[in-house]
């Protein structure tokens, strides 16, 4: 691998002569925009907990899908699916309980103990590399066809949450009136959680599972302090999340022993911390209700 | 995990076998010191609604643990450090005043808990070739517990258990009142922050055992079984620990004859009380003979 240190241009001008970069960078700006988008909306709901869960059960979901011998992304998109809307429907008279979303999820987790310690001693030779992979994320590992599979994904993600933005807003900001125009409130909760269990089946693979939360809910947390105009702030919450994902990828490849979800969310935390410093001084732009 | 010895139908006889090993005597002594701390302290995270923070503080404890290993430390150094740190941060955010969780605060510790557990994955890498103790430090092993670990579990958790007995009376009134307690006079923020930190060292002592990710079991399990039973405040405290001892002992038990891990066992029989006393509450409120208070959400 070539390092940054001797022509730091040049270096990042043969970067993408590696073809797992570009398969990274591709895969990576799709899956940080459409984390940017939905997790705007995570944060504003007040659902980042449940993104939190949805992190674990993306980590049991797939050594499942290891122990069954299926293909791993089918169990972390099955699970992460049906878990999102069950707790969408957990939530019908507001959202679901903290105390409920947590013993739920911390059962899962016990079971994706149970599968990791299945899957390494069913048979001799398998270590533990692949749970700690789902848990932490591989970027650089991901084949040409998988980084397409997961653009196309995120990308879908990203147009039906653009295409539902407006109305999703009106039924978040205010949920009793957006009820009373016709707005269909519930629907749309059972559709946001839907993608949010899309994008964190998707982010898995990029940061890893106990990592996306992070890519959920920095940059969104950032633009929201920096913005107190909605559809700014999901902009540039996507911005935020394009932005951490390209110079974390670029960290990574620069210094070799930082791994790549680190490097993401490293920066995407520094953008979160900047908003905060920058924002401390003057009157708290609070999102209009 | 020691299956060489088998089990009988003879409970006694399986409990002496049980006890005969050292390490098992650790471990359960480990367990119930921390069954009583984890329960204590969820039992407050539970009324107030601070799942979420408790989760956070279980987790970073696997970064402060990896960083120690790194540098040369005692984890158990690390995973305390870590989860103060964190604590310290979260608490620096203004709640907002309704006392639910503002939707910043839940940016801001979903935040702090991708970037610390981002920081154990770069530790990790960094320290290399400690993979077996990376799956130890996230789903824990009671195999290993020292009589050294036992003795600062026990100092830390009755640190802890007498400073949230010395502030029950007032936390109590600020989690279920704060504007009335504040109204009072009762320092409603500075017990908030407080607790944060009692929350997170508790959660650093259970994560010598159950690993990093399962803490959070211990923590709300227990409490949330016995909230669902009764809205007096005494008596699902009592329940609470009474749950955590039972749920501790008998994961224990039950994974020593088994080739599966700890946590698996833990999290199932906590889950299972938590089920069964949901079901008991929803049947008892259809059938209209108890009335519960709907305060023990």
């Amino acid at each position: 691998m070539t390092l940054l240190a001797a022509n730091p241009l040049a270096g990042i001008g043969h970067m993408f002569e590696h073809p797992f970069l570009r398969d990274a960078f591709l895969a990576g700006t799709a899956i940080a925009l459409a984390s940017g988008l939905v997790g705007y909306f995570v944060v504003l709901r007040g659902q980042v907990f449940t993104g939190d869960a949805l992190s674990h059960v993306a980590f049991t979901g797939a050594l499942a899908a290891l122990v069954a011998g299926i293909d791993l992304l089918l169990g972390l998109y099955v699970a992460c699916v049906v878990v999102a809307l069950g707790m969408a429907a957990l939530g019908t008279r507001g959202r679901a309980d903290d105390t409920v979303i947590g013993n739920v999820f911390a059962w899962i987790l016990g079971l994706g103990a149970l599968f990791l310690t299945v899957y390494t001693t069913s048979s001799s030779g398998r270590d533990a590399t692949s749970g700690v992979n789902v848990l932490f994320g591989s970027i650089f590992g991901l084949s040409s066809s998988q980084a397409l599979t997961d653009s196309l994904i995120a990308l879908a993600v990203a147009v039906a949450l653009v295409a539902i933005g407006r109305p999703l807003l009106f039924a978040t900001l205010d949920d009793a009136v957006a009820r009373a125009r016709g707005v269909p409130v519930r629907f749309l909760g059972f559709v946001v959680l839907g993608l949010v269990g899309v994008t964190a089946a998707a982010a898995t693979q990029a940061v890893g599972a106990l990592l996306l939360l992070g890519l959920l809910a920095a940059p969104a947390g950032a633009a929201q302090r920096l913005t107190a105009r909605p559809m700014r702030a999901l902009w540039l919450s996507a911005a935020l999340a394009i932005a951490s994902m390209w110079a974390g990828l670029t960290l990574a490849y620069a210094v070799p022993s930082v791994p790549p979800s680190f490097g993401i969310l490293a920066v995407a935390t520094g953008c979160y911390a900047g908003a905060f410093l920058v924002t401390l001084r003057r009157p708290r732009a609070a999102t209009r209700r | 995990m020691l299956a060489a010895t088998g089990l009988t139908w003879n409970v006694v006889d399986d409990v002496r076998q049980l006890l005969a090993e050292h390490f098992m005597v650790n471990a359960l002594e480990a367990g119930t010191i921390v069954a009583v701390a984890a329960g204590a302290v969820g039992w407050f995270m539970v009324l107030r609604h601070q799942s979420f923070a408790g989760h956070t503080f279980a987790v970073v404890s696997f970064p402060g643990a990896a960083g120690a290993i790194l540098v040369g430390v005692s984890a158990t150094v690390g995973a305390f450090g870590a989860a103060i740190a964190a604590a310290v941060v979260i608490a620096a955010v203004p709640r907002s005043v309704g006392g639910q969780t503002s939707s910043e605060e839940s940016a801001v510790i979903g935040t702090v808990q991708a970037f610390a557990l981002a920081c154990g994955a770069l530790f990790a890498s960094l320290y290399g070739g400690f993979l077996n103790s990376v799956t130890g430090l996230l789903f824990g092993t009671f195999l290993g517990i020292s009589d050294g670990q036992v003795v600062t579990l026990l100092v830390v958790a009755v640190a802890v258990v007498i400073v949230l007995a010395a502030v029950a009376r007032p936390l109590l009134f600020a989690s279920v009142d704060p504007d009335v307690a504040r109204a009072r006079g009762v320092p409603v923020g500075l017990l908030s922050a407080g607790f944060l930190v009692l929350l997170a060292c508790a959660a650093a002592a259970v994560s010598q055992i159950t690993g990093a990710l399962l803490v959070f079991a211990l923590l709300v399990m227990p409490a949330a079984a016995a909230q669902q039973l009764t809205a007096r405040p005494r008596a699902s405290f009592v329940l609470t620990i009474v749950f955590g001892l039972l749920t501790v002992w008998v994961g224990l038990g039950v994974a020593y004859f088994s080739v599966y891990p700890v946590g698996f066992y833990v999290t199932t029989i906590g889950f299972g009380l938590y089920v069964a006393a949901s079901g008991y509450r929803i049947t008892a409120d259809r059938w209209g003979r108890r009335a519960l208070p709907s305060g023990a959400r």
